[in-house]
């Protein structure tokens, strides 16, 4: 019986990996330096209190070691990275006026298109600067302001000024503290009470230049009782020099407001993703999480719930799948401040050839929270020997009256199954696909459907790899 | 003369080196309904699963064709787009993936032409009232929290929406109630035509009622050591099968049993 075998280095990655050339207007130097921070600053207008609070950052920066307790980041080489590259466009709202190759880059991502058919807003990120942006008439008229942080920083500049980064304080760790330093791009998004938003808001952020980071920063305000669907999209060309992501996004979730966070993130193989997200829920509020991680070299991504009032709740779903060279350290935090707050984690994560996957979490239960209810439940799926998957949770518990749970599971692909679909007529290597699509599916159900589409070709592509 | 859809001819096959079938003939012609009856361990639901292609298991010697082609040159995905279905004992749970989309997959990998939605959802629907299950239940995954009941006749109802030439049953009517037995059993003769044949293992006659039974083996210890037809059946099941075991046993030393050589 002759088996065929495909041998698959890398997923099929032809649409993320077209390089455009580097022309950027303006670049800094590699590493950082205060002179470097002075420079970003400048070239973005910022106001004076934002120079203060960049130089402030990368002073806690220099005093804080890197991270240790994850994965290695030794690569990481902080004098080789560019922080700025302000590409050669203007931020505009029509998308005639994006120059060509950058158009192309995004037309191709089928960000346009997405935009037409679903979406009642979109942004566009090209390396440090966000060159798109629009949004529907109706919500503008409703208050509802979605911009660059830029933009917003002129505009809106109380409501930076009191939200910017209080959420996400640059003392947290290392990479907030670069972020407060570097930061430039991201999306702003104010949603004024009682405002429904019912079509989804979507920025989508892409990296062609090498050796840079990006550091966008994303602010959300959903006000008292109103609710809005928000998606991120991230991609990179691949690149032989180390990129870096270390972005920052910070959700407000006032009374009764309801706010739906979902992210595909697909970086290239040679990107750090360092990401902070962390979200503020206050009474009866929800947010949701829906989180796939399948890009990137190595992953540190633990989105963290605030449940500050009541009643307040959070719901996680997050994919993860690593491959080949790929260690994605992912997981969630919920700290519950309040009683009566619950929250509910399910994740999924897939390693194969050699890939690391990790699912980390932290639960805490502060002492006044009495009657905290929080369900984990995460399994993991080893495609091969070579692979690994761990799953490292963390519980702190004061509160009274507590309803904990904790379900993880770690397996490979049953033989049984797949010899019960093969007596069904169904190919070993479709039978396998099938079983590994009906794994991710409570999460694949979740995912916005375009986004859907793709974590299934990426499952498809990656499994015919491991057949054989 | 009627056509033959499955012949095995000293059939030899284990388990990590262990034999468990010891030369079994087995011979079935398009349109028959063949009942397997044995003991516990004596290789029942090997030969089932052998016939599908199990990996767990090894054909060391013996010959096992269905129509022109030989078994064993195909993998079990391919057995069964040949016209072969196993009906198994336990139902495997598959997570994620629904029963009408399973079925979908499964239709177009065995007819390799993409499956008309519409027809095929009125089939499916029909075919659930006929085993009298909730159609919800298509919606659901793949065995995953159905009781021991309603995994066996989702299997049916695979059976019958995948229309194969030979159905494998292997204890399909084990652990069912008297009238789940029932609604299997004409599960089982809806799908049963001049064309197509049943193999057909159980320790229960009731799942038979429905249909008229050509042709019953008695596997013991890996072979056939008795034959008949429906008849044999009432035998077994008055008098057990220790008394074929003795002379299975008689038959296997009869070189040196002074009692067989005279």
């Amino acid at each position: 019986m002759e088996k065929k075998k495909t041998f698959v280095e890398d997923i099929e990655r032809t649409l993320y990996d077209i390089k455009n050339e580097d022309r950027p207007v303006y670049k800094t130097q590699q590493g950082l330096t205060e002179d470097i921070i002075r420079d970003i600053s400048r070239q973005k207008h910022d106001p004076d209190w934002m120079l203060q609070f960049r130089l402030k950052s990368l002073d806690v920066y220099n005093h804080t070691p890197m991270p240790t307790w994850g994965p290695d980041l030794s690569e990481l080489n902080m004098d080789e990275i560019v922080t700025y590259v302000k590409p050669d466009a203007k931020m505009t709202g029509n998308w005639k006026d994006v120059p060509e190759d950058i158009k192309d880059t995004f037309d191709r991502l089928g960000i346009p298109e997405a935009e037409k058919k679903s979406l009642a807003g979109v942004g566009a990120q090209y390396d440090s600067e966000v060159v798109y942006h629009s949004i529907q008439e109706s919500l503008v008229k409703q208050g509802v302001v979605y911009t660059d942080m830029e933009t917003a920083l002129v505009e809106h500049e109380d409501l930076v000024k009191e939200y910017f980064m209080k959420l996400v304080p640059p003392k947290d760790h290392k990479f907030v503290a670069l972020h407060g330093a570097v930061w430039s791009g991201g999306s702003f998004v104010y949603v004024p009470e009682g405002v429904q938003v019912k079509i989804p808001l979507q920025s989508y952020f892409r990296l062609n230049s090498p050796g840079a980071g990006q550091f966008e920063h994303t602010l959300i305000i959903v006000e008292k009782g109103a609710s809005l669907h928000f998606i991120e999209g991230c991609s990179a060309p691949k690149y032989n020099v180390t990129n870096l992501h270390a972005g920052c996004v910070e959700l407000y979730v006032k009374e009764g407001a309801r706010l739906r966070y979902s992210t595909i993130e697909n970086w290239s193989r040679n990107m750090m993703n360092l990401n902070t997200k962390r979200a503020l829920v206050e009474k009866d509020g929800i947010i949701e999480w829906v989180s796939g991680s399948f890009g990137s070299h190595v992953s540190m991504l633990y989105p963290c719930s605030i449940l500050h009032g009541e009643n307040a709740r959070c719901e996680f779903t997050g994919v993860t799948f690593a491959s080949k060279g790929q260690h994605l350290d992912t997981g969630a935090s919920v700290i519950h401040a309040a009683p009566h707050t619950s929250a509910n984690i399910s994740t999924r994560t897939i390693s194969k050839a050699g890939g690391i996957a990790a699912y980390r979490s932290a639960v805490k239960v502060t002492p006044d929270a009495h009657h905290a209810k929080c369900s984990v439940n995460c399994e993991s799926l080893m495609l091969d020997d070579i692979s690994r998957s761990d799953t490292l949770p963390v519980m702190d518990i004061q509160g009274d009256e507590a309803d904990i749970g904790h379900e993880a599971k770690i397996g490979r692909i049953s033989d049984e199954a797949v010899f019960y679909l093969m007596s069904r007529g169904i190919s070993e290597d479709e039978a396998r696909a099938m079983i590994v699509r009906g794994f991710v599916e409570p999460i694949a159900k979740e995912l916005p459907l375009e986004y859907a589409v793709e974590m299934n070709n990426l499952v498809n592509i990656e499994l015919e790899g491991t057949m054989g | 003369m009627a056509e033959k859809l499955l012949e095995i001819k000293d059939l030899h096959a284990g388990v990590e080196g262990k034999e468990i079938l010891k030369g079994l003939n087995l011979s079935i012609d398009k349109g028959e309904v063949h009942v397997i009856l044995g003991p516990n361990g004596s290789g029942k639901s090997t030969l089932m699963n052998i016939i599908m292609g199990h990996p767990k298991y090894e054909v060391t010697a013996g010959s096992m064709r269905f129509e022109a082609a030989d078994l064993q040159a195909m993998k079990t995905f391919e057995r069964a787009r040949a016209g072969i279905f196993l009906s198994f004992q336990t139902p495997e749970e598959i997570p994620g993936i629904t029963v009408e989309n399973m079925l979908r997959t499964a239709k177009q990998a065995m007819t390799g032409a993409p499956v008309k939605i519409l027809a095929f959802r009125k089939k499916l629907k029909a075919m659930m009232a006929e085993l009298k299950m909730d159609p919800a239940y298509a919606e659901r995954y793949m065995n995953v929290g159905f009781s021991g009941g309603e995994k066996k006749r989702n299997e049916i109802l695979q059976l019958l929406m995948l229309e194969p030439k030979l159905a494998l049953l292997d204890e399909t009517d084990s652990g069912l109630d008297v009238d789940a037995v029932q609604i299997v059993s004409s599960g089982v003769s809806a799908f049963h035509t001049a064309e197509n044949s049943c193999l057909i293992i159980t320790h229960n006659t009731r799942i038979l009622e429905k249909l008229s039974v050509d042709r019953v083996h008695v596997l013991m210890d890996g072979r056939i050591v008795e034959e008949g037809g429906a008849e044999l059946i009432g035998e077994i099941n008055q008098r057990g099968f220790t008394h074929l075991l003795e002379a299975q046993n008689c038959a296997d030393c009869s070189r040196v049993c002074p009692k067989a050589a005279k």
